[in-house]
């Protein structure tokens, strides 16, 4: 099965590069600046984008994403709106669009209705931050059927076994925790990520993207030096909140200078 | 002692399920559609070791043993099963029964998981709990386990509920543990487990999440049971050895159902008992203002578990509204959607001034302050005691229904005292009341 996002990372791979992705939650600080931030995310470096669909207990997430959920929360958002932020993004730029969201948003429009509009707006497919594989049957058989991406993550806590079954079951790259805790960002990667990384290589997995922690140039370039992908979400959500889409554009830019190894530094 | 046939047909189903066997220990993760483990990979580790520990201790005679002695030594097991026989005259003259765990040690039942758990943590080799709490309850009796074992023991607990029970703080800090205000979200309990969650991903190598009800991922639900199900196994021994009989009708109040799932445990095997679990209806059900999970709610998942959730149509969580903060949760333990979903329990949704009429009667006819939360299965029972005079008059004076007395009311003074408009104006305490009132 063709998947999006592993067409996007391989794109960069064949550039010579890890790929960069970056995060958005949808609705902040309205829809329409979702669409405009997104599009300048593609214009300036990122390889994938990741919307997140705001939600009432983002267990996963820390300060800065958590203010910025409940503000677009507080302004009225609705989850069918993530379909038009990622329309709004697929049309105008060649960037993989994944939503991520905590899974009962997803339940309560029912997995398959979820999916088949998720793929009609030209999504590459969901992270899943709160259902992993063994919960996952009925997204297993609707992301099959409407041929979308299942990115499910694994943290330096998996065992052995959970990692093979994790990797066995994702589908366009996996997400790799870079350390015990939630999103946020951080003056320094902790170490796990790179034996996170390794592990999740070892198990199979072709591409393997980390997150949690990332906001500078300097960090996407330690991570790039193993891992397929980079992902940054606060240092993002962060620069729209203080700064606009501009400051989103300039961030991303910046951010890609550190994808290649070769830039001498 | 031959059961007492089941006088009628509201839970008439139950035989037809018994036939498949016991419904008593349902081990987990799942209870038919319900349950499981709705969580972030990091934590799986984690709840394995937890299960892992946990099944190996309630093997072990030692751990038996531990936890026999805490609850005869220091929480003060077996609680009493009093005969309530004035409150009695206003159910319809059935005789109600009061199973006393508002005598336990802290107050309320929380003491016999918190006791359970904590032993666990030592057991698994951690240092530190951490702990949600709403109206102060299962933080104060998790800093008292904490404080007898030698652990570290932080409370999440919404910063409006801290306003709102400013002594259960200071109550928690006297018992040397650490709360810390939640101002995320709603600010409420459903956030203080959010925060307690996030603390517990980032700190897991050496803090166990001492969870307060049967309620979260696999194996809380299931442990948090096996640590309650004292109630139930008590409730029984004792109503056969005071009356020779089992009871017509089991009562409990429910907002996650720790106390409830215990005390059911005792009688779910038993065809001719018949058993209710009695949400916060808050203003009415009708209002929407509420906490009447399983009557209202609809199913998904919340903290881990697929269960019955007060949710909108867009799957983001309802604020529930209730004067009982221990059941004020938009969720509930996926054991009762189960035990709802067969038909083997009733759920009915009782409104604060049914629970705070049946407080106020429990009090003048008993001499007991019971807490607002167990007020709620009272004024169910009462409900239940009316309906079973009502299809058989001559024989009420026969019928026993057993409640669960999760608690004691002194926590809940001043809210009461506020409702019954006891305080003088200008009193501190009725600033303090009318506050918590708003919410």
């Amino acid at each position: 099965m063709t998947s999006k996002s592993a067409a996007a990372i391989d794109r960069a791979r064949s550039q010579g590069r890890s790929a960069l992705i970056g995060y958005l939650p949808a609705g902040y600080p309205s829809v329409e600046d979702t669409i405009a931030a997104g599009i300048a995310l593609a214009e300036n470096g990122a390889d994938l984008i990741e919307i997140g669909i705001p939600y009432s207990d983002p267990v996963m997430d820390g300060q800065v994403i958590q203010a910025a959920t409940t503000e677009a929360l507080a302004k009225g958002f609705h989850v069918s709106q993530v379909f038009d932020v990622v329309a709004g993004i697929t049309s105008r730029t060649d960037a993989a669009v994944l939503v991520m969201t905590y899974w009962n948003p997803v339940v309560r429009m029912g997995v398959d209705e979820f999916s088949r509009r998720l793929a009609e707006a030209g999504g590459a497919g969901l992270i899943t931050p709160d259902l992993i594989p063994d919960e996952a049957a009925e997204w297993m058989a609707a992301s099959d059927k409407y041929g979308l991406d299942r990115v499910f993550l694994v943290a330096p806590s998996s065992t052995a076994e959970r990692m093979q079954r994790t990797v066995d079951a994702s589908r366009g790259f996996v997400y790799a925790v870079s350390i015990m805790g939630v999103t946020g960002a951080r003056t320094s990667v902790s170490t796990a990520a790179k034996d996170v990384v390794a592990a999740a290589h070892g198990a199979g997995a072709e591409r393997v993207c980390v997150g949690l922690g990332v906001s500078t140039a300097h960090q996407v370039r330690e991570i790039a030096a193993y891992a397929e992908g980079v992902i940054v979400g606060t240092a993002l959500v962060a620069a729209l909140r203080d700064g606009g889409v501009d400051a989103v554009g300039a961030l991303t830019k910046d951010l890609s200078t550190g994808l290649t190894q070769e830039t001498g530094a | 002692m031959a059961d007492a046939p089941s006088g009628n047909a509201d839970n008439n189903t139950a035989e037809a399920f018994l036939q498949g066997g016991s419904l008593r220990h349902a081990p987990g993760p799942y209870f038919g559609n319900y349950g499981g483990r709705w969580m972030p990979e990091s934590l799986i580790a984690a709840l394995d070791e937890l299960e892992e520990t946990f099944n190996k201790a309630k093997d072990d005679p030692e751990f038996r043993a531990q936890i026999a002695d805490l609850n005869k030594n220091y929480s003060g097991r077996p609680s009493l099963l009093t005969e309530a026989k004035r409150f009695s005259q206003h159910a319809g003259g059935v005789r109600i029964f009061l199973k006393r765990e508002d005598l336990n040690h802290t107050g309320s039942h929380k003491i016999n998981n918190v006791l359970g758990q904590a032993l666990l943590a030592k057991r698994m080799g951690k240092t530190r709990v951490i702990a949600e709490t709403g109206a102060g309850q299962h933080g104060v009796a998790s800093a008292t386990a904490a404080a007898l074992m030698g652990l570290e023991c932080v409370v999440y607990m919404g910063a409006e509920d801290c306003r709102r029970q400013a002594l259960n703080v200071a109550r928690m800090e006297l018992l040397g543990a650490k709360v810390i205000p939640v101002t995320s979200g709603s600010q409420t309990l459903k956030d203080a487990i959010n925060d307690a969650l996030r603390d517990w991903v980032a700190n897991v190598d050496n803090t166990h999440y001492l969870l307060g009800t049967a309620a979260g991922a696999h194996p809380f639900p299931a442990m948090v049971r096996y640590f309650h199900e004292v109630i139930g196994e008590e409730a029984r021994a004792q109503i056969l050895e005071q009356e020779g009989r089992l009871p017509d009708a089991v009562c409990a109040c429910i907002g996650g159902g720790s106390n409830a799932i215990g005390i059911f445990h005792g009688f779910l095997d038993d065809p001719s008992v018949k058993i209710y679990g009695f949400e916060a209806g808050g203003d009415g059900v009708e209002t929407g203002r509420h906490a009447a999970t399983i009557t209202l709610g609809k199913p998904g998942v919340l903290h881990g578990a697929r269960s019955y959730l007060m949710q909108d149509d867009d799957g983001q969580t309802i604020e529930s509204h209730s004067i009982s903060a221990g059941l004020d949760y938009p969720g509930v333990g996926p054991e009762h959607s189960y035990l709802s979903d067969i038909g083997r329990v009733s759920y009915e949704p009782i409104t604060d001034s049914e629970a705070m009429e049946a407080f106020r009667l429990l009090c003048r006819t008993e001499g007991i302050i019971p807490a607002i939360e167990s007020s709620h299965a009272l004024a169910g029972a009462m409900k239940v005691g009316q309906r079973l005079a009502a299809e058989d008059p001559a024989s009420a004076a026969e019928k026993i229904v057993i409640v669960n007395l999760s608690g004691r009311g002194d926590k809940d003074v001043a809210t009461a005292a506020e409702w019954f408009d006891l305080l003088d104006k200008n009193s501190a305490e009725s600033e303090i009341g009318k506050e918590g009132e708003q919410l």
